[in-house]
């Protein structure tokens, strides 16, 4: 972010969808709408800026207000069989995509739970489906970079210690997780942190920028040393792991930790329905 | 014709490659493959005998888990093998390492290994670096002897170190190091948590303290209780001890001395060089040393960080206990222990002299005042809160040897420790003592009634009955003092 000025366009933005938000308009029923408009802003991310460039900006999109449930993804195979556990092909995701589930169904009490076990391909594949896109790692990184009462709080020591601990913590699959929801941030949406990692449109490219000719004396190696280069702050170690852990995964890959949710250029048919 | 022969050295070239390549793969196919023993710390793998080259086939698995980082205090350590540090890897110079990791599905965070034993970029990091419920695999040549460090090189890699991510790999050479009783595994490292040392409860990385190089713990193989009381190391008297030491970091130097002994040999820096009698030997972070020594007589060694706040502020303490007779020839134990009273010499001359007791003329009042009485009296040895000097002066203060005996139906045992001193082996709130209290002259029975008052019901002792002077007259009667009755 690069200052309160650039915040205020973004926050009329946000005013504008409360105002329009007045009686009937779903983004007010009670729990607030599946999906979420995210305002435009500019964000310094942890890595990819240029030297000398202090951020990204970042247009508005709009993004879901809560990770993927299994009930959802549940909805999904049944229109898209070929995305069943069972039917699933081989070179889109792994063999242990969707073995937390009892069959076809995810087991009694955890249709709520976060879909894990599904691969970037299967992500995208059912975003696709709803009309969106996995967001990108910029989106992701601008709209978690969000404490409840501060829109970028990627300065706020207690925010990130909050996140560390976390993060310090094994997962141990779905015994670690529960029902989707918790306190909206800044933006309103939930769970970005504290649930499941997400995959982002992007997930492995972090050392690699558009012109793949300046990329030559960039390491992709997120080792050590490496790891530091070109990082925006030394000192957001929350956001290191993030890149590091995202830098892991392969896109075929499917992980007990691993869900996502969709984002979408324009209003989706899911933000009419209203609450998920 | 030059083009001709050029033709003829590429072609005669070309097939010395080929029949490299295929001798070179040929020799690792017929390298004996063995598994590694990988043993959890204090142990360490059995030396190999072999004196060829193998394939040696290690397996890590990385576990995130809880555990105690002091009495009370848990953090979630992230480990190779689920232990602070991993295991500890043995292979020979020579051999070909082919080394597995797996990072455990529970897992929140993808881990890698870089072993310094590698001659590679990364050591190993980029081939290894594996997500939560995966595994991976690498092969290296261990090219150079010595003890190297290994760990975790995954962004942030100080929090993955400061996690516990680190542990031992010894590459022995191939004239191995002489036979001793024991081997044992000990790997420093710091550790920062948001509370300071001591305060229980689940504990959470503290970023800050990190970068600070601020640590509130460090402790020997990732507790401050790891090797202490029941989990001492063990050995006896005459055995020859190596300890494999390293210092995982990730940001102290570890200045590592055993108290009471003295290393016979150094392998400093964990090479090959060696340095003889050495009281504290240097290992950075990411370092390591090799120390050997002859236990020459019982008792426990301490092994610290001779940065002496870490020791006793911050855990960095580890116990080998010697079991065994005691060699008088080489440590007698105490031989001496009297009154020393310096500027002190002159008021007891003086004391001596005028039997009649100080305290009882400085008082001005009649009655003896027994804090005064205890000041003049009992103050040098006993200290003046009554807490004594641990292991020299036992605690007046809270003694449960004092309070049995303040409390009994027969109390004269008391009057006879102040008339006639007392020698010999006593336990005084767990601690043991084998000293000399000299007699202490010149009390008249109401002074030992006044001191026996005040030292039973100071500093939170309670429960005793009031003494009085009668009291102390016929214990006196009783145990017939051998220093003589005292001028009324």
């Amino acid at each position: 972010m690069t200052g309160a000025a650039a915040w205020a366009p973004a926050l009329l933005l946000l005013a504008g969808a409360a105002g329009a938000a007045l009686p009937g308009s779903t983004a007010a029923a009670a729990g607030g709408a599946a999906v979420v408009r995210i305002p435009a802003g500019d964000f310094a991310p942890l890595f990819g800026l240029d030297k000398g460039q202090e951020s990204f900006p970042v247009a508005s999109f709009w993004l879901d207000r809560r990770p993927v449930t299994r009930a959802l993804y549940a909805a999904f195979t049944a229109a898209h069989p070929e995305w069943r556990h069972d039917a699933v092909n081989g070179l889109y995701a792994d063999a242990q995509y969707l073995k937390n589930w009892d069959g076809d169904r995810p087991h009694a009490g955890q249709e709520d739970y976060p879909v894990t076990y599904v691969s970037w391909f299967a992500a995208t594949a059912y975003c696709r489906a709803q009309g969106g896109r996995l967001p990108s790692t910029l989106e992701w990184e601008y709209v978690a970079a969000a404490s409840r009462t501060q829109p970028d709080a990627t300065g706020d020591r207690a925010f990130v210690a909050g996140i560390l601990d976390w993060y310090a913590r094994p997962s141990r699959g779905d015994l670690g997780l529960a029902p989707v929801g918790g306190d909206p941030n800044f933006f309103g949406i939930e769970n970005l942190h504290g649930s499941v990692w997400e995959w982002t449109s992007d997930f492995n490219s972090s050392f690699i920028t558009a012109d793949n000719r300046a990329d030559g004396d960039r390491s992709r190696d997120f080792f050590c040393g490496n790891g530091v280069t070109g990082a925006a702050r030394r000192d957001d170690y929350a956001a290191f792991i993030r890149y590091a852990m995202r830098s892991s995964l392969g896109a075929t890959f499917t992980l007990g930790n691993v869900g996502f949710r969709c984002a979408y250029d324009r209003a989706p048919a899911a933000y009419e329905r209203g609450t998920s | 014709m030059q083009h001709r022969s050029l033709t003829k050295i590429l072609a005669r070239s070309l097939a010395l490659v080929i029949w490299m390549l295929a001798t070179t793969a040929g020799a690792e196919e017929s390298l004996p493959v063995e598994k590694a023993i990988v043993t959890a710390p204090p142990n360490v793998p059995p030396p190999i005998t072999r004196t060829t080259p193998a394939r040696v086939v290690v397996e890590l698995e990385v576990i995130e888990k809880p555990g105690m980082i002091a009495d009370g205090v848990e953090y979630t350590f992230w480990t190779f093998g689920g232990t602070v540090p991993g295991g500890f890897i043995r292979v020979r110079v020579g051999d070909t390492v082919e080394l597995h990791l797996a990072n455990h599905p529970d897992n929140k965070l993808p881990h890698n290994i870089d072993l310094h034993a590698v001659t590679g970029p990364g050591g190993g990091a980029a081939s290894t670096f594996t997500a939560p419920g995966h595994k991976s695999r690498f092969t290296f040549k261990a090219l150079n002897p010595g003890l190297y460090i290994y760990h975790c090189a995954t962004a942030p890699v100080g929090m993955h170190v400061a996690n516990g991510m680190y542990g031992l790999i010894y590459v022995q050479s191939e004239k191995p190091l002489p036979p001793v009783d024991h081997e044992f595994y000990v790997v420093q490292g710091d550790f920062y948590t948001d509370q300071p040392f001591g305060v229980k409860g689940h504990q959470a990385f503290s970023m800050q303290r990190a970068i600070d190089e601020h640590p509130s713990y460090v402790v020997f193989n990732g507790s401050a209780l790891s090797m202490v009381g029941d989990q001492a190391l063990q050995a006896k008297v005459g055995d020859r001890i190596r300890i494999f030491v390293g210092n995982g970091g990730p940001n102290l130097v570890s200045s590592f001395h055993v108290i009471g002994e003295i290393f016979d040999t150094v392998y400093f820096e964990g090479g090959q060089k060696t340095q003889n009698d050495v009281q504290t030997t240097l290992i950075p972070a990411g370092g390591s040393a090799i120390v050997e020594f002859k236990l020459d007589t019982n008792g426990t060694y301490l092994l610290v960080d001779h940065s002496l706040l870490r020791t006793f502020n911050k855990g960095a303490l580890a116990m080998l206990k010697a079991e065994g007779e005691q060699v008088a020839a080489i440590y007698s134990g105490k031989e001496l222990d009297e009154m020393y009273l310096g500027d002190e010499a002159v008021a007891s001359a003086l004391r001596k002299k005028h039997p009649t007791p100080l305290a009882a003329k400085t008082a001005g009042a009649g009655a003896p005042d027994g804090r005064t009485l205890f000041a003049n009296n009992c103050a040098m040895c006993h200290q003046a809160e009554g807490q004594g000097l641990e292991g020299v002066f036992p605690p007046l203060a809270k003694a449960d040897y004092l309070m049995a005996r303040a409390t009994a139906d027969d109390r004269s045992e008391l009057v006879d420790i102040i008339l006639n001193g007392k020698t010999g082996r006593i336990t005084v709130n767990g601690n043991d003592y084998n000293a000399v209290m000299t007699p202490v002259s010149g009390l008249s029975d109401a002074d030992i009634a006044a001191v026996l008052n005040f030292v039973t019901t100071s500093w939170g002792n309670t429960g005793a009955r009031p003494f009085t002077t009668e009291e102390v007259a016929q214990g006196r009667a009783k145990i017939g003092s051998k220093a003589g009755a005292a001028t009324p």
